[in-house]
């Protein structure tokens, strides 16, 4: 039963697979292959290694590892500082006012065009890419939590008036698991844009990457390789999405239940 | 050991300010139990949150234990009416009760044996590992309660505690209140704008006026204890004290210019 | 009292708090905090600024980038509205093709700008196809969920009075899905112009506010005529936000009224 409700749900996928290969084999562009062409190019590249290293490539092993890391330390970044600053702005109307039209300004900048600038800065290499995802995703965060700070249920304030709770215990206890769901939401929207902005950043100034193979693809016109890696790309964006929902699911298992039942 | 002398407070300024309290006086003394009933909107709210120290009053004072009530006391709790918005549903309800203590410089071991003792006290032995959510409306508030019985206060107030639940939870929990009562030396301010709630679970029935409210009576309940819902509810004191409440609650409603 | 009233305008606070961070940003640099070489003066950034809205050469990039904005934004109106509709009103057709939509909507759109450059010997039009690519689920996404929100009471209603489905969905689908759409509009709209940057900075070459950018790096002032045409493209972008803001509150009072209660 169970295999047959999948089947009702997947069944188109296998089609436009077909599909596709019928029509690329017809047309014969070289500009799109067929998706047994990609899919071989793609075992090339980073699938064809010994199998005590997973048969994972040099290629794969130098370059996933390393767009991976460079997309994690900057969106651990911004969440830290995203966090920190939004909450401090959620939580003092007055510093929110003189600082919101910077920040409504920072966050309309397309943060590509930040990218002349920062490598002009930091020069070709990992602290410009992290500078360019950081700051380029920082702003759903910083947006996401003052909001969720600024709107901490008002009994909730005064029953940790009412016993006495200090400005940490306030702070830790209450102000940021109330805010926690908008954080989230935040999160997830920054964590799809810092992929965007790995693969730009890794476009423009990098010798290394998921985002520099792809150039390296393009520019010696291997174009199975250039489908393969944006593949590559698609399926690290959703395994980073679903492990993403997987956390939030657990860590915020009490806001799905409190509002099941109310 | 509360004393609340010529109490006002005004919200907002100008011709749309709304009266809330005109000048309210009360004396509680250590260990009563203590019922203020008003017409809806009257300003018990208004009371309650000046004495919490959750609100500035205009004028007047609140003293507690001989000291001007300007921030919330130290040995103050509150239950609110609406528990699903005073626990918190990111705490299972063991940590709801214990996190006010974390200031009482408890260890986590004392903590959690206070927790569990109060949460006895109150009919939920065991429910310490539960999320607020997964309770019923009246457990909830038994929690809210625990919690306050926990954090062992001199004064807990409680603010229309059972406004939101049904009539059979609801006489349960007066029930709970007042065997609770019986076991600490606390003294209790009960609002509420049910009158046979007030008389039955009173020591003393302080009726308000509506805004701007005033006292406008203090009846004294001599009930035989221990009381119970049926028998107490039949005592033709019991009777003839509601229908005193009434009239007052009533008759300002009617006339406001008549009492006082 | 008057100290009061004065941090209540969200006005002048803001101005101060702008007016503060040029102070320090200008107050770095003559003091040699940040040296005047490794970044610019905010004053001399200012000034940049100000000339480059007067720049022909300039204001040709600022033009082609919108152009391509514009016409990549209404192309992808006139696709996901329609296929939002259709995915929207025929359920069977929406849960075939979710897998095969759940599968391209994670691929980061900016990584297809290497392959549109090898497909499209036309910069405006590999601008265009990104634009549309990347822009388009927002406004789908939203339409999709701008049907699911539309009250079955008034569909009956005129059902009820014998209109065919077509009025239906004409005089009451449309209509209550519009303040959706035009969210996911608003929210294409930031996304377009990101990808139009992104695809001249790629691609180089032809025209654009990328473009711009990235040959100023060869100038000698080169980090002025960076940051200066940045400030412009945040500005670009404010200005749109707040237009599709305003646009959305005057067509869609009634429906911000209507939430609005029902919280």
């Amino acid at each position: 039963m169970r295999f047959l409700r999948a089947l009702g749900r997947l069944w188109l996928v296998p089609v436009v697979l077909v599909a596709w290969e019928v029509a690329t084999r017809a047309a014969e562009d070289v500009f799109f292959p067929p998706p047994t062409t990609i899919v071989a190019r793609m075992h090339e590249m980073w699938f064809s290694g010994p199998a005590e290293r997973l048969w994972l490539t040099d290629a794969a092993l130098e370059n996933i590892p390393t767009s991976v890391g460079r997309l994690f330390v900057g969106w651990l970044l911004a969440s830290v500082i995203g966090i920190v600053l939004g909450v401090m702005l959620g939580r003092s109307a007055l510093l929110s006012r003189f600082i919101d039209p910077l920040i409504q300004f920072g966050r309309a900048i397309p943060p590509p065009a930040l990218l002349p600038l920062f490598l002009a800065l930091f020069s070709i290499g990992a602290q410009m890419q992290i500078v360019t995802i950081t700051s380029g995703i920082i702003w759903p965060i910083l947006l996401n939590a003052g909001d969720g700070a600024r709107h901490v249920d008002r009994q909730h304030l005064e029953t940790s008036t009412v016993f006495g709770l200090s400005r940490s215990q306030r702070l830790f206890w209450v102000i940021l698991p109330s805010a926690m769901p908008k954080i989230f939401a935040g999160l997830r929207l920054s964590l799809s844009l810092a992929l965007i902005l790995m693969v730009i950043s890794e476009l423009v100034g990098s010798v290394n990457g998921i985002g520099f193979q792809l150039l390296d693809a393009q520019r010696s016109y291997d174009l199975p390789g250039v489908w393969g890696t944006i593949v590559v790309l698609g399926v690290l964006g959703y395994l980073l999405n679903s492990a993403f929902l997987v956390a939030e699911r657990r860590v915020l298992s009490w806001h799905r239940g409190a509002n099941r039942t109310t | 050991m509360l004393e609340i002398s010529n109490l006002t407070h005004v919200y907002g300024s100008g011709p749309g300010a709304h009266h809330a309290l005109g000048g309210v006086d009360l004396k509680v003394a250590q260990g009563e139990l203590v019922c203020i009933v008003g017409p809806s909107g009257c300003g018990k709210s208004t009371l309650l949150r000046s004495i919490a120290g959750l609100l500035h009053p205009t004028g007047g004072t609140v003293t507690l234990g001989g000291k001007p009530v300007e921030r919330t006391p130290d040995d103050l709790a509150v239950v609110f009416q609406d528990y699903s918005r005073s626990l918190f549903p990111w705490m299972s309800v063991g940590d709801n009760v214990a996190l006010p203590l974390r200031r009482k410089g408890m260890d986590r071991p004392r903590r959690r044996e206070a927790a569990t003792e109060a949460l006895e006290q109150v009919g939920l032995a065991g429910a310490e590992g539960k999320y607020p959510w997964q309770l019923s409306g009246g457990m909830q508030q038994r929690v809210s309660i625990a919690r306050a019985l926990a954090y062992r206060p001199a004064l807990m107030l409680m603010d229309e505690p059972f406004g939101s639940v049904d009539a059979q939870t609801r006489e349960d929990l007066e029930d709970l209140t007042l065997r609770v009562r019986s076991h600490h030396d606390m003294t209790i301010l009960l609002i509420t704008h049910d009158i046979d709630e007030s008389v039955y679970v009173g020591d003393r029935v302080v009726v308000l006026s509506k805004a701007p409210a005033t006292v406008v009576g203090d009846l004294r309940v001599d009930l035989p204890g221990p009381r119970d819902q049926i028998t107490t509810r039949e005592n033709p004191e019991f009777v003839h004290l509601r229908a005193e409440v009434g009239r007052l609650v009533r008759g300002m409603r009617d006339d406001p210019g008549a009492a006082s | 009292m008057t100290g009061r009233s004065l941090f209540d305008n969200r006005l002048l606070c803001g101005a101060i708090g702008v007016a503060g961070l040029f102070c320090l940003a200008e107050l770095a640099g003559r003091t040699g905090l940040i040296d005047p070489i490794v970044f610019p003066l905010a004053s001399s950034v200012v000034g940049r600024a100000v000339g480059l809205a007067a720049d022909v050469d300039f204001l040709a990039d600022v033009a082609s980038t919108l152009g391509a904005w514009a016409v990549g934004l209404l192309l992808t109106v006139l696709i996901a509205v329609p296929v939002g509709f259709l995915l929207g009103t025929l359920p069977w057709v929406e849960t075939s093709l979710r897998p095969v939509l759940e599968f391209l909507r994670p691929i980061p759109s900016v990584a297809l700008i290497p392959l549109a450059l090898l497909l499209f010997s036309d910069r405006f039009d590999m601008k265009v196809a990104v634009i549309v690519y990347a822009a388009w689920w927002p406004v789908l996404i939203n339409t999709m969920y701008g049907l699911k929100d539309v009250d079955p009471l008034a569909k009956e209603t005129l059902r009820s009075f014998g209109f065919g489905p077509m009025a239906v969905l004409w005089r009451v689908s449309l209509p209550s899905t519009a303040p959706f759409i035009a969210t996911g509009v608003r929210l294409a709209a930031a996304i377009a112009l990101i990808l139009a940057i992104s695809a001249e900075l790629l691609a180089g070459g032809s025209s654009g506010i990328g473009t711009f950018i990235l040959e100023a790096g060869s100038s000698p002032d080169a980090l002025e005529y960076t940051v200066a045409a940045t400030i412009w493209a945040g500005a670009i972008g404010v200005i749109s936000n707040s237009l599709f803001t305003l646009a959305e509150r005057r067509l869609f009072h009634w429906h911000l009224a209507r939430t609005e209660g029902a919280r």
